[in-house]
């Protein structure tokens, strides 16, 4: 077995092809399964691909590196529902692309911050944490505030997403940018038909600044959809125990 | 021929360790082909083994439709369901016992059933309520200070459980919604008669004031401000609204404060915390609110 050893590491390319095939059976085993057995995504009601603000949010959250500190998935033990709520389900975060499951917790999850504070907590918060949270070590975002969304590109945010799986129809993508700025507007005409198309979206305007639709109320709307899709009502917990 | 060998076939052995070369050299130096160390090989090889063990024991293989459960059955979802369960069963005396009181009035004056819904109030608190309200309770601007005597949507013990559980101005179907007009900013009233209407509000927690625009004021605050704050200034909690003649404030009761909040108006947002926590933790966090401070 030694001299068999000896003969592959003198060879670089029997040896780079053997490295491939060992790598590739961890794939197959690993993540191959993931794409086609039906037991890894649960059966939920409610989940939706995200409306082109929250999706544009979620652009903003993700630039900005908010998963260097939060991460979005409460896991199955004791302490952490009790604190956060429901463990995390796959099939939250199966329009998520990628996804912000995270592994550090400089500050706490966030997977289930939907609808947990107000609207003006969040534009407060992220203008300036300290004046709310003493003891917050979180960076301040106020530019958010005064940065216009740059929401000319809301439809190819949309198709980009369908590329890789997310379920937006034609007519999603061809009223990206409109529904974007249904989203912030109550009174708008688009407002039904906006529902229709993303069924429980919270329509207002999220940083309280009617002038301007700022990167602000594109990330605030996403945070207050953030594990608040599932209707857990109608989730069968014992039928997907893993 | 490998290259550790020599001409005669034989493996080169280093003179000074005793140790067999691997043949390569740089320099004049040669490395040496020691091998693995023994407890190594030994962890490996029980690794190597635990590792079969697991797979029998534990979910671990994955098939066409499903995959191997393993022997123990394990599931880490179940075993969170049944430490949840046993947490509930624990404190189930206690929660049904919240829920079953004829009034909250009554929990309060069971002093074991208060003790523990302090406790589980407070720790539902920090959980749920400090970062807006302050660790202490003692809020900040435009979030309020729940120590103090005064309320704003009313301090009896159902109040304070009607605000914890459908919220103000949330998204809740049966939340309140009414709010402080933006008088300025919508044109309601002239910017002349914001700075009168400033200055009487100012007036009526006595603090120094233009009286001649103050009298102006009152005749505004009449027309626009009784309905929700009364008369007297004194507010209403049915509708949210602040009392204006005392020296407590949300926003602030200094004179750019208030112009700031006639002419842009005010709407803080509690949300609603039915879908978040059960009914006896709602009771629960009612107690603990109503024993910070001047509860009605």
């Amino acid at each position: 077995m030694l001299e068999k050893h000896k003969f592959l590491e003198r060879h670089g390319l029997i040896l780079t092809i053997a490295i491939l095939v060992t790598v590739s059976i961890g794939g197959m085993v690993e993540i191959a399964p993931l794409f086609y057995l039906e037991s890894t995504i649960e059966e939920v009601d409610g989940m939706r691909p995200y409306s082109p603000l929250e999706l544009a949010g979620r652009d903003v959250y993700v630039r900005e590196g908010c998963y260097l500190c939060h991460s979005q998935q409460i896991r199955p033990l004791r302490d952490e529902v009790e604190r956060y709520g429901h463990y995390s389900l796959a099939a939250e975060s199966m329009y998520d692309h990628p996804f912000q499951w995270g592994s550090k917790r400089t500050g706490p999850d966030l997977a289930r911050v939907g609808g947990k504070y107000s609207d003006e907590w969040h534009r407060q918060h992220l203008a300036d944490p300290r004046a709310l949270v003493p003891e917050s070590v979180m960076p301040p975002y106020a530019f958010l505030q005064s940065r216009a969304l740059d929401y000319y590109q809301a439809a190819a945010r949309l198709k980009a997403n369908r590329a890789v799986g997310v379920p937006y129809t034609d007519e999603m993508i061809e009223n990206a940018e409109s529904d974007l700025r249904a989203q912030v507007d109550p009174l708008s005409d688009q407002y039904e038909a906006f529902l229709a198309r993303y069924p429980n979206a919270q329509v207002r305007n999220f940083d309280g600044d009617a002038h301007q639709l700022s990167e602000m109320d594109a990330l605030i709307a996403y945070m207050q959809i953030l594990g608040a899709m599932v209707d857990f009502e109608t989730y069968n917990a014992e039928e997907n125990y893993r | 021929m490998a290259d550790n060998e020599t001409d005669g076939g034989e493996i080169e052995i280093d003179d000074h360790s005793g140790v067999e070369t691997t043949g390569h050299e740089w320099d004049g130096i040669k490395e040496l082909n020691n091998p693995l160390p023994r407890w190594w090989l030994i962890v490996f090889y029980i690794c190597v083994i635990w590792a079969v063990g697991y797979w029998v024991m534990m979910p671990a293989w994955p098939g066409i439709t499903g995959y191997t459960k393993g022997l123990r059955n394990h599931s880490e979802r179940q075993n969170v369901a049944a430490q949840i369960t046993q947490l509930e069963e624990a404190r189930a005396e206690a929660t049904q016992q919240l829920v079953a009181a004829p009034s909250m009035e009554a929990i309060e004056s069971d002093p074991a059933l208060n003790q523990f819904a302090l406790a589980a109030g407070a720790s539902l608190f920090g959980d749920n309520c400090a970062t807006c309200h302050g660790a202490g309770g003692q809020g900040f601007k435009g979030y309020p200070n729940l120590n103090d005597d005064a309320w704003i949507w009313g301090g009896a013990l159902e109040d304070i459980n009607k605000t914890i559980t459908v919220g103000r101005r949330s998204t809740h179907p049966e939340t309140t919604n009414t709010m402080m007009l933006a008088y300025g900013r919508q044109g309601i009233l002239s910017r002349k008669q914001i700075n009168d209407l400033t200055e009487y509000v100012l007036s009526l927690s006595g603090q120094t004031h233009d009286a001649a625009a103050a009298i102006r004021g009152a005749q505004e605050f009449a027309a626009q401000c009784t309905a929700c704050h009364g008369a007297d200034g004194t507010g209403n909690h049915a509708l949210g609204a602040p009392n204006l003649s005392d020296a407590i404030w949300l926003y602030g009761g200094d004179r750019a404060t208030i112009h700031e909040t006639l002419w842009d108006g005010r709407g803080g947002v509690m949300p609603s915390w039915e879908a978040r926590l059960s009914e006896a933790e709602i009771v629960a966090l009612s107690v603990y609110v109503h024993s910070l401070g001047g509860g009605e």
